[in-house]
């Protein structure tokens, strides 16, 4: 291995001429590289950005332009994928639906950006999780759609009525903001998270589904719907504005009256 | 300031244990918090407010009030709505922030034996309360 820890230069070459109206902010970054630090450790930079620029372009200047080593996920940066979940100035929240506007200090005060990595998951490097304990939550309420019997010859119908019930919850990108925002989640091994409450929502009150019961028993486990403490942190962290702790709600609900 | 958790996650989800516990816990939190609010704010006005106050409390007080089945329904209902809403809170927070198993067993296991020995010596003395009891 030849890599070594200090590296500056950018992945992308010489910085950019600054454009009219920017600001330097700083931005500070909790970091971890596995392979040099024991702990992780705060980095700053100290950039210049457009007030319309979002947290995302902030990151990518410094990636491209300062310092290459500096890692962290993203694909379709518009707020669809989910993959750039992050700690924002202490709040989960997508980096490409962030605008600098709304942190910029007012007056002549220097901006500071603090950004960290989404807690409650093992930190593979920078702002990189590994996402695996979260999917795995996802995958044990059954997301997906259970019938028995025969399968019906045309598709199954639904009123609008019944399609509305479930509404809300359809609207998930599995980013882990919620979850990673709850405080039961940080800090108890196996609590479901509400990103996987909020999907078993989507089917337990699809009428077209028949796995209703088998999820509302595993989310009447220990680690399930009862674990939350309705902080409505997660309702606060949704990127895609999912009403989150009123589903888990709906979900206690059908569990203690059960009925759908 | 420190984000490093220990065990932040486990690696697997222990098999689902299905029963009802968790559900009853909730709804006795639930039921048993609307309860102390009348029990526990009728306490406290009878005892600070009403008649004097606070002053008025001694011995032929409480002996007189333990004369009657009603109060001494009141005070047990009281003492073991209390006991068990605040054990159960206290049995969540431990569930919620104790990192090894055996630091949750053994809090526990403490919690629970104070929780049957308050209220069983509480009960006992309701019961057994002697208002003949010679005072040297």
């Amino acid at each position: 291995m030849t890599a070594t820890a200090e590296t500056t230069a950018g992945s992308r070459g010489s910085q950019p001429p600054v454009p009219d109206g920017a600001v330097t902010v700083t931005v500070k970054i909790r970091r971890f590289n596995p392979e040099f630090d024991d702990e992780p450790r705060w980095d700053s930079f100290d950039i210049p950005a457009l007030p319309s620029d979002r947290v995302l372009n902030l990151l990518h200047y410094i990636k491209w332009y300062v310092d290459g080593t500096l890692t962290f996920r993203r694909s379709c940066a518009h707020g669809i994928c989910g993959s750039d979940a992050m700690r924002i100035n202490g709040v989960n929240r997508l980096a490409c639906k962030v605008l600098l506007k709304d942190l910029l200090q007012t007056g002549d005060k220097q901006t500071t950006i603090t950004i960290e990595p989404i807690k409650g998951l093992p930190v593979n490097k920078d702002l990189l999780v590994d996402m695996e304990p979260f999917f795995e939550a996802f995958r044990a309420v059954k997301p997906y759609l259970v019938t028995y019997g025969n399968e019906p010859t045309r598709e199954r119908i639904q009123s609008v009525a019944d399609r509305e019930r479930f509404d809300d919850t359809t609207k998930c990108i599995l980013c882990a903001c919620c979850t990673t925002s709850c405080p039961v989640y940080w800090t108890e091994g196996s609590y479901f998270g509400p990103a996987a409450i909020v999907n078993a929502h989507r089917f337990i009150f699809d009428s077209r589904d028949e796995g209703a019961e088998e999820r509302l028993d595993i989310l009447n486990d220990i680690d399930g719907v009862w674990r939350c403490r309705t902080t409505f942190n997660c309702t606060d962290a949704c990127p895609r504005g999912i009403q989150v702790t009123k589903a888990i709600q709906e979900v206690k609900r059908a569990l203690l009256f059960k009925r759908v | 300031m420190s984000l490093a958790l220990d065990k932040p996650r486990q690696p697997r989800r222990p098999a689902a244990r299905r029963s009802n516990g968790e559900l009853y816990s909730w709804l006795f939190m639930r039921l048993s918090g609307l309860l102390l609010v009348v029990l526990v704010l009728g306490h406290l006005f009878i005892m600070n407010i009403l008649d004097g106050g606070v002053h008025k409390i001694n011995f032929g007080f409480v002996a007189g009030r333990w004369a009657s089945p009603f109060w001494q329904f009141w005070d047990l209902a009281m003492l073991w709505l209390a006991q068990i809403h605040g054990g159960n809170g206290v049995r969540t927070v431990i569930n919620d922030y104790a990192r090894k198993d055996s630091t949750r067993f053994w809090l526990k296991m403490l919690l629970y034996v104070s929780m049957v020995l308050i209220v069983s010596l509480g009960t006992f003395v309701i019961f057994t309360f002697d208002p003949n009891i010679s005072s040297n």
